[in-house]
């Protein structure tokens, strides 16, 4: 025991034997997953783009700047994508409209989760009346649809990018709520959170520290899918002109200003379009992969 | 072996090997069994989790999930058909109607949106080509068989308790007469008043059908109630076959013998229970000597070297254990 | 040595459901003296899992008292309850759905202790977690393992050492080796036995293995549908079973001998719903010695013997 006391104290147990993480067994399972891999990769180079875009371009000059002469140019090797009817290069609007893209849908999810999940899981652990009460708000809101719902927020709050993405949030809310519960209600009877009681844990630390990492895979599914549709929903209000304000190149207002040009020069909606397909398709790609990997069911 | 015996033979087993390839290694589930049973005879597969039991039975059935697993066997015969050789549609006309299989869980062998009476009718129209009047008619026999009023053949499995669920199960099972019935823990998920009644059931069902029965089980005590010959199974092998009385009243294996020195003692309260040290081997990384070496108090060299192959003490006792080279070698059990 | 740690008094403990409501325990009594065993025993739906949640306050009881080291439990604020938890803890039946599957041992282990602030300091507490792996006698090396790369019997260990973590009085074993292979329920059973003696504690054992609960307890409770219809000690009960249920229990264990053939009771048909209850001895309908009399009321549980007591009407 003097022995084991003194080696103890050189070296620590707990580093001596080291943490498997559970993260490297999901990894070790997408990398299996071609589809996954495929919309790993994709969303990264997007991420990467949008992080970039402001130092490889001059906002001023190369996504707002108007240049009449150019205007309605189709690609060519200056323009890739061509330009629009106020002569900006589509390609470089494109670009930057990943920020306002991503940043709309993630922050949105965010919103998303945050109300979702204290509603859900709190709806989940205290049941009774409340439960009662907060899902059948739920109902009202998924029987509206979110585009509407959105637009009520926008015209309630006044038109701004922070709005959009309140209000994109909360039409998203409601899916978080139902997950979020039921992953609770599932895990809410086993047998380690009544172990956790019996140790005189209070509730609300049980939620958090038992609970909820055990409903954590099937949230970051959850909002790895509900990210592409928020980017279509902001997409869809800036279509209708309730999103970000003109003239930052939002790939939705982009759809919507081509519009009334798709007859002759269609690639001015084609390549906001196929952006917005390629994000949206790339997050469900990468949601399915990750489902499929924390599914314990599908191991093996 | 004279004509008359390999007439009898309902189930011939030889070297059979199952495993199964995950990504984390191969799981030598089976590792070369032979095993043959009689006519009217119930055989109990004795061994813990993992000992390859239930991998054994689905090998019979032809029911190993490939991928991952992967069945090899010399031979694999059923009343003399070769099983090994046939096709998937003819396979599905030897199930059922040659072998059937009882499972461990009631709750989840039945089909919970279709009533009792059509369950136990479906296997019947199928197999024996009944009409669908006669089917249902037979069904209500069937239940009346098992101890169940013939009228609740039109209710449906969530009305049923577990008992009554597991009589079900071997109403279906029995249904088309099957020479083989394979039993997987049949009585585990019960209660013991209703494991008694199901056993007394089974006892009951298997003299007047003359069905051969194979009964998987880790309950040594439920194996004296049913069975008639014994085989104790550990990392894939047979480690001892013989009588019921044989393996109970002259235990020859060391891991059979802490079989039963692990159970309480009904008779003697204070005796202090002698558990098998250790744990059963990673099926991945089996050791190269006897697989139950590194638990067993008798090990000797010899047992590290090579696999023991089962060697004949009588007639009907075998022991895969290189203990017994030495003839002076016994094991220190006494009955209880 | 024998003064009574915990004392249970006219617990009750009834669900609502939509079809009624069931009675999950009721009205039961009885009292546990320190470092002894009681073994809890019956079917499935006899409502001996209930009691033993119920005791701990796990379950909110209908009605009773459950007094440890005299003092009634029941009464207890929810703050003071989370205080009285130290002395009295429970292990499980499953040792997979027991241990949260995200958290390692050294997590699972320390967490009664850092929760209750008995040792603050992080480095004492591993020691402290250390300590009692090795008490149940798991190696050194599987500290930063997770569950689920353990197998059932390691498991339960973990579920024990939990358990001990805050060196309760009083611990609830519910069914703590029916998912267990027989060569690993003697090792677990072993060591309960071990720890038992080395630590002076106290279990409720509940099972519906008569054969274990024999080995194990000194004293055994019947339970069929929420009451105790029979209560003795060991011994007594082993050789003088008086209620037709408890013999039906003792000849229905399937006995791996060959020796012996012993007559066996059958007991008609299941044990019946524990929603709205007739007025009459809960077993009768099941019951082979069942008179008319047994129809008129619930029996009491009256004492025979010393120390053995029986609810039946024909026998008492």
């Amino acid at each position: 025991m003097e022995i084991n006391q003194t080696n103890r104290n050189q070296q620590r147990a707990t580093k001596l034997y080291k943490k498997r993480s559970a993260l490297e067994d999901v990894w070790r399972q997408l990398r299996r997953n071609k589809g996954a891999i495929i919309g790993l990769i994709l969303i990264v180079v997007i991420i990467l783009v949008a992080i970039l875009s402001p130092i490889l371009l001059d906002y001023d000059k190369d996504v707002i700047g108007q240049h009449i002469k150019q205007r309605l140019k189709p690609p060519s090797a200056d323009h890739w994508f061509g330009t629009d009817e106020l002569g900006r290069d589509i390609f470089s609007r494109v670009i930057y409209g990943a920020r306002y893209s991503l940043a709309v849908g993630v922050v949105a999810v965010f919103v998303a989760l945050a109300i979702g999940i204290t509603l859900g899981a709190a709806a989940g652990y205290i049941g009774g009346k409340f439960e009662n009460v907060v899902m059948r708000i739920c109902d009202i809101f998924s029987s509206i649809p979110s585009v509407l719902m959105a637009i009520a927020v926008v015209s309630a709050l006044g038109k701004s990018t922070f709005n959009l993405m309140l209000a994109v949030g909360i039409a998203s809310t409601a899916p978080f709520i139902r997950v979020a519960r039921a992953a609770v209600l599932v895990v809410h009877d086993e047998e380690y959170v009544e172990a956790a009681r019996a140790i005189g844990m209070p509730d609300w630390k049980i939620i958090w520290v038992h609970i909820l990492p055990n409903c954590l895979s099937q949230i970051i599914v959850q909002a790895t899918l509900r990210v592409g549709s928020a980017i279509i929903a902001a997409a869809q209000l800036s279509f209708l002109g309730l999103g970000v304000p003109a003239p930052a190149p939002e790939w939705g207002s982009m759809l919507s200003a081509g519009r009334q040009y798709i007859r002759d020069y269609s690639y001015m909606t084609l390549f906001p379009g196929l952006a917005i397909m390629l994000t949206v398709l790339s997050l469900n790609m990468l949601g399915d992969g990750i489902r499929d990997a924390l599914d314990p069911k599908l191991k093996r | 072996m004279t004509n008359q015996e390999a007439n009898d033979l309902i189930l011939d087993i030889k070297n059979l090997k199952v495993r199964y390839e995950t990504q984390d290694g191969i799981v030598r589930a089976v590792n070369g069994i032979d095993l043959t049973l009689r006519k009217k005879r119930t055989l109990g597969l004795v061994g813990e989790t993992g000992a390859g039991k239930t991998t054994t039975a689905l090998a019979i059935m032809r029911l190993v999930p490939d991928p991952p697993g992967i069945v090899e066997c010399d031979k694999l015969e059923i009343s003399g058909q070769d099983i090994l050789s046939l096709p998937e549609n003819k396979l599905e006309h030897v199930r059922g109607n040659d072998i059937s299989m009882i499972f461990q869980d009631p709750m989840t062998a039945l089909n919970p949106v279709f009533t009792v009476g059509d369950q136990i009718a479906e296997s019947l129209e199928i197999h024996e080509h009944l009409s669908s009047k006669d089917a249902k008619e037979r069904a209500g026999d069937m239940l009346e068989l098992v101890g169940i009023p013939r009228e609740r053949a039109n209710e449906y499995p969530h009305q049923f308790s577990g008992g009554m669920k597991q009589r079900v199960v071997i109403a279906i099972a029995l249904a088309c007469n099957p020479q083989l019935l394979l039993a997987d823990e049949p009585t585990t998920a019960l209660d013991v008043t209703i494991q008694a009644q199901v056993l007394e059931l089974m006892n009951e069902l298997k003299e007047k059908y003359d069905t051969s029965m194979i009964m998987i089980t880790h309950d040594l005590g439920c194996v004296a109630e049913v069975c008639d010959e014994v085989a104790v199974m550990y990392a894939g092998r047979i480690v001892e076959e013989g009588t019921l009385e044989d393996v109970f009243n002259r235990t020859l294996h060391p891991y059979t013998e802490g079989l039963f020195n692990s159970l309480p003692n009904i008779k003697d309260r204070k005796a202090k229970l002698k558990p098998i040290k250790g744990l059963m081997p990673d099926p991945t990384n089996l050791p190269v000597g006897c697989s139950f070496a590194p638990r067993c108090n008798y090990v000797s060299d010899a047992c590290l070297k090579a696999q023991p192959q089962l060697r004949s003490i009588s007639q009907t006792h075998r022991v895969a254990c290189t203990a017994y080279d030495n003839p002076e070698f016994h094991i220190e059990r006494r009955i209880l | 040595m024998s003064e009574t740690l915990l004392d249970v008094r006219n617990l009750k403990k009834y669900f609502k459901t939509s079809r009624g409501l069931l009675h999950a325990v009721d009205d039961i009594s009885f009292s546990l003296d320190h470092n002894k065993t009681l073994g809890l025993v019956g079917e499935s739906g006899c409502g001996k899992t209930t009691t033993g949640r119920a005791v701990l306050r796990l379950i909110e009881p209908t009605s009773g008292e459950i007094l440890f080291e005299g003092k009634d439990i029941c009464k207890l604020s929810k703050n003071d309850m989370r205080k009285q938890r130290k002395d009295m803890q429970i292990i499980f039946q499953d040792p997979f759905s027991s241990l949260d599957p995200k958290k390692t041992i050294n997590q699972i282990i320390s967490e009664p202790i850092s929760e209750n602030k008995i040792i603050r300091d992080k480095r004492k507490r591993e020691d402290r977690v250390l300590e009692l792996m090795e008490t149940v006698g798991l190696a050194e090396r599987l500290i930063n393992t997770y569950p689920h790369e353990l197998d059932g019997g390691r498991r339960q260990r973990i579920g024990i050492a939990r358990a001990l973590a805050m060196e309760p009085k009083l611990i609830v074993c519910d069914e703590p080796v029916s998912a267990l292979d027989v060569s690993i329920q003697a090792q677990i059973l072993n060591l309960l036995k071990e720890l038992q003696e080395k630590m002076g504690l106290t279990y409720i054992f509940i099972t519906h293995d008569l054969s274990v609960v024999n080995h194990f307890s000194d004293e055994i409770m019947i339970m069929y549908l929420g009451q105790i219809v029979e209560k003795a000690p060991t011994e007594e009960l082993f050789t003088n079973p008086i209620h037709p249920y408890t013999k039906a229990l003792l000849s229905a264990i399937p006995v791996p001998s060959l020796l012996e053939k012993r007559q066996r009771i059958s007991l008609k048909g299941e044990i019946t719903s524990p929603i709205n209850l007739p007025n009459e001895c809960r077993f009768a309908p099941r019951c082979y010695e069942c008179v008319d009399h047994c129809r008129i009321g619930i029996p009491p549980l009256l004492e025979v013997n010393p120390g053995h007591f029986v609810a039946c009407f024909e026998h008492v």
